[in-house]
């Protein structure tokens, strides 16, 4: 027998559905290459928060078991996974990445682990992220920074963020500790991580994917979503966690389409629109260059490109940080040490004591920022001049995109402005942490489906990523156009393992 | 207009009263889970996932419970919202364990409507007045904190959060405790006859912020203040004479009323303060993004108000029209669902026993329920609800007295019975041998008897003395042991003595 634990993890969620399917590998080979790949990187990469290795071996062997009945395996039997620790896995440690919630175990299971459960996925571990999915590269975890597995080709040695929040799921995925993971999206968390570690990631349509059972950051905005290292792979986890859920209201009533069968990179017929509000100043070089890549190979695909207005897009970013923090300090008052989580008691405390005390030990600096930003927007007087104002200009930014998909079947734009950025470049200066999300933000806060697929490595070797923005509900047409962009790329770059 | 004024040491004062009324809306499951909701479980035996705010749980309206809102809306006639929303109002509390409470507070599900209050003289409301009522909205209890437990710890008892609640603002109509009273008093009634909230204040299903104000007549309004959660229709009287004369004293000692939360003191009668408008809250409402608005549909307006019983003022005045009863026994009849339900199986019960149209024995049921009956039941300490005996049993008496079976006084004795061993009627007269007797030859013999004992006073009665015709009566009815039918003895007597 070839050893094929180390080829094993290099194959994606298909390759392993399919493989396991076929009986080439059993899904308890599978479990136990990724398990040992988590364990070997966790010291180095600190991807997950806690490994499960036990939780991915169990589901294997379930789908094992299946397999030798005879039965159907699921859409994504024998693939483990890795799970962003902001679901809700029952009984199993679930902490949003905070001191707040560390030891909290869930009685219940997030509606989406749970249909990946039912799919056939097993859990190697809860993944790291930033606190409470708040930042941009996982420098604002409780339980300390990811890495991200990439190296700048400089000779130097500077450790990269993997992007945030979703950075323990992108750092994993590159590093080959899983082939697929969960992200969530509130302003960019599942695309920019992507783009960081070249890698493949979707924000569907808002509603598409249930909310329950995710801790919640800003309700309005939160959407969870696939993370994986092709575009197929994407279409098929996504399929898996995507529907209707009577227990969110905000849950689209929609059927989940077979969006994997439907998959085609023809291009032929479609256009594509460039945002010229996109093209801002100063744009990095190689940004600018593996946007007009991107350009070109839709065009090769057969697209018409056209150029298009999104007027509203320079108020995009102070909208959602209006937005978020504001439902995000409503959100968070129930972490007030009185039901579960942390419990900070000083002596002879009352409960305004109790409570402050609990809350500034829970909290990491970002959340409190946050908070205290959502707070004052909120607050009697300034409520119309901040939240009732951002939410009129978030109208406009929804209706900058319909009237553009009127020109246009899809968007094109670089993920992020820039790719990449050393651990503590950043964390003095939040505005410019807050710029990361730039491209990204406008999508979400029009709830539209938008997706990140690597376009190439740029001078200092490190991965850049496109970025699909769609009609609501189109999330074919966004994973076409991704796909036309992942066949065109070939981008096959990985981190040299240092690990 | 209440012609209800403080004399101060400065002059009359008038008071201006606002009630917001908070009803816990009849429904098996809160307003955004599947907890049940009923009064008195197991602490913390009724609480959700959702309810304990547990990390990634979100609200799933109730639908009931709007429709119980709007059903509310509809009996006080008033504009129902086809579009409003949910919104947050986020503040730090023990019960609370959102950190906020779902409430409705920009876009109310019910919108202008109002109320009528009956004229009632005792009480210094010289005739009917409409109360405007400003909005009702839905919104979630709070939990309750529990002090005596533990020496030095509270502890939360979680059933009642999330459970829900109609807001019921009123609009600074009232210018008397009695007005507010009698408001308070007619909304739990409609309350009661549409079902939406079973208005037991005992328990917390309903309860009263009361806003107060004084000001000399034709003044501008004054600074008002709030007393909070007064949870009987006494204790708002009650609250409202405090707080208005405290305002007065603090007037006219040259001070200024500050706008403040206050509470209820219900063993002194007082009011005390609570916390000023300085350290008030900011409650920091917004939209709950978790929530869609709520969007209702003709549809659904239309089975909501196909749903509504007959409202009270309605059936009081077909009690007085169709039915042919007093105002003041109209007015009985319909105060409560429970006096109403009562009367109205008794009517029909009634009326088919006797083999007679509902309107030809409704003033006999209607006077026997108010003056016997409930007397009765009084005099035991019991309500129609646990009434020892049945419509049913009501009826067949009533029907023995209708027939001249037995007499009204008679009916006395056996209703007494019937609440003691809990026979029929029928049977007890029966037993007992209370049949009245209408043999005019028998009753004769017994008159005969009295004239001839009491020759001296017949002397007198014919000499002009006719109030002596009661006597003979009364030693008539005594010989038969109350069995004769009075109108036969009168009959007879009359004859007899010429």
């Amino acid at each position: 027998m070839p050893d094929t634990s180390n080829s094993l993890t290099e194959l994606g969620v298909a390759q392993i559905r399919d493989g396991v399917a076929n009986g080439d590998f059993s899904a308890v080979e599978v479990a136990e290459a990724f398990n040992a790949n988590v364990a070997a990187a966790q010291e180095a990469l600190n991807a997950f928060i806690i490994a499960t290795p036990e939780k991915a071996i169990e589901a294997a062997q379930a789908t094992d078991a299946k397999r030798a009945r005879g039965e159907a395996l699921g859409k994504m039997g024998g693939v483990p996974i890795g799970m962003k620790d902001l679901f809700a896995t029952f009984d199993v440690q679930t902490t949003a990445a905070s001191h707040m919630l560390e030891g909290f175990k869930p009685q219940y299971e997030s509606t989406v682990s749970q249909k990946l459960w039912d799919a056939g996925a097993g859990m190697l571990g809860k993944l790291n992220l930033d606190q409470f999915a708040m930042g941009s590269s996982n420098e604002t975890s409780y339980f300390g920074n990811v890495i991200s597995p990439w190296k700048r080709n400089d000779g130097g040695n500077a450790a990269l963020a993997p992007g945030g929040s979703s950075g323990g799921s992108s750092s994993a995925l590159a590093a080959r500790l899983c082939p697929a993971a969960t992200g969530t999206d509130t302003g960019g968390s599942i695309r920019q991580p992507a783009a960081f570690t070249g890698t493949t990631g979707i924000k569907p349509t808002y509603g598409r994917c249930s909310r329950w059972g995710v801790v919640a950051f800003a309700s309005s905005l939160d959407q969870a979503g696939p993370m994986a290292r092709s575009v197929q792979d994407c279409a098929i986890m996504l399929e898996a966690m995507a529907g209707f859920d009577a227990k969110d209201s905000t849950s689209l009533d929609l059927p989940v389409p077979n969006w994997e069968a439907a998959l085609s990179g023809d291009m032929k017929g479609k256009k594509v629109g460039i945002p010229k509000e996109y093209r801002v100043d100063g744009l990095d070089e190689d940004v600018s260059k593996s946007w007009d890549d991107g350009i070109a190979w839709l065009k090769d695909a057969g697209a018409e490109i056209v150029e298009i207005s999104l007027p509203h897009t320079k108020y995009a970013l102070p909208t959602y940080y209006i937005i978020a923090p504001a439902e995000a300090s409503s959100n968070l008052a129930r972490y007030d040490g009185v039901r579960y989580g942390l419990r900070d008691l000083p002596d002879g405390a009352n409960l305004q004591d109790m409570y402050a005390a609990t809350r500034a030990a829970g909290f990491g600096p970002e959340v409190k920022r946050r908070i205290l930003i959502g707070t004052y927007v909120l607050s009697a007087g300034f409520y119309d001049a901040y939240y009732t104002q951002a939410q009129k200009v978030r109208a406009l930014i929804a209706q900058d995109f319909a009237k553009a998909f009127e020109q246009c079947d899809v968007i094109l734009a670089p993920t992020a402005p820039s790719a990449a950025f050393g651990l503590g470049e950043n964390v003095d200066d939040p505005l410019k942490m807050y710029l990361n999300d730039v491209f990204a933000v406008p999508a979400s806060l029009a709830g539209l489906p938008a997706m990140s697929v690597p376009a190439g490595l740029n001078r200092e070797g490190l991965p850049l990523g496109l970025q699909v923005i769609g009609k609501a509900f189109d999330e074919q047409g966004v994973l076409n156009a991704g796909l036309a962009l992942e066949q065109r790329a070939q981008f096959a770059a990985k981190p040299e393992k240092w690990w | 207009m209440s012609t209800y004024r403080i004399q101060g040491a400065t002059g009359d004062w008038e008071v201006v009263i606002g009630l917001e009324v908070h009803a816990q809306v009849t429904s098996n499951s809160k307003l955004f889970s599947g907890s049940a909701t009923a009064f008195g479980a197991e602490p913390n035996s009724q609480v959700s996932l959702i309810d304990a705010a547990m990390p990634g749980m979100l609200p799933v309206l109730n639908g009931e419970c709007i429709r119980q809102a709007v059903r509310t809306g509809m009996a006080i006639e008033a504009q129902i919202n086809k579009w409003s929303r949910f919104d947050r109002k986020n503040y730090f509390y023990a019960d609370l364990p959102q950190g906020y409470q779902i409430s409705q507070l920009y876009h109310p599900i019910v919108g202008e409507g109002s109320l009528t209050i009956e004229a009632d003289e005792k009480a210094g409301i010289p005739a009917d007045k409409v109360i405007g009522i400003e909005r009702i909205h839905v919104e979630q209890d709070a939990g309750k904190l529990m002090h005596d437990q533990h020496p030095t710890m509270s502890y939360v008892d979680l059933n009642r959060s999330g459970v829900a609640l109609m807001e019921i603002v009123s609009r600074p109509d009232m210018t008397s405790p009695a007005e507010a009273g009698a408001y308070l008093s007619k909304l739990r009634t409609i309350l009661r006859y549409v079902g939406s909230c079973d208005g037991n204040m005992d328990q917390g299903s309903m309860r009263a912020d009361v806003n107060v104000s004084v000001r000399k007549p034709g003044d501008e309004l004054g600074t008002r203040t709030e007393t909070k959660n007064v949870n009987s229709v006494r204790f708002v009287m009650q609250a409202i004479e405090h707080e208005a004369s405290r305002q007065v004293d603090v007037l006219e000692a040259g001070g200024k009323i500050v706008q403040e939360t206050r509470l209820f003191d219900p063993t002194t009668g007082s009011t005390r303060s609570m916390r000023s408008k300085e350290d008030a809250h900011d409650y920091r409402y917004f939209p709950d993004p978790d929530l869609l608005p709520l969007e209702l549909d003709d549809a659904f307006l239309e089975a909501c108000r196909a749903s509504l019983p007959e409202l009270p003022d309605a059936k009081r005045a077909r009690y007085e029209g169709e039915l042919g009863l007093s105002a003041y026994n109209a007015a009985v009849l319909t105060a409560d669902v429970d006096t109403f339900a009562w009367f109205e199986a008794l009517l029909a019960e009634t009326a088919s026993a006797q083999g007679k149209a509902p309107a030809e024995v409704a003033k006999q049921a209607a006077n026997w329920l108010i003056s016997e009956f409930f007397g009765a039941l009084n005099k035991q300490g019991k309500s129609l609800e646990d009434s020892p005996i049945s419509h049913e049993q009501a009826a067949e008496l009533l029907a023995l007295v209708g027939k001249g079976t037995i007499s009204g006084s008679i009916a006395k004795q056996v209703l007494e019975t019937m609440f003691e061993t809990g026979d029929n009627a029928g049977v007890i007269v029966e037993r007992e041998g209370l049949k009245q007797e209408s043999d005019t030859g028998a009753i004769e013999a017994k008159v005969d008897e009295i004239l001839a004992a009491n020759a001296d006073k017949v002397a007198q009665y014919r000499e002009g003395k006719v109030a002596l015709f009661g006597f003979f009566v009364g030693q008539t009815m005594k010989a038969m042991a109350g069995k004769g039918n009075p109108q036969v003895v009168n009959e007879i007597l009359k004859a007899k003595l010429g």
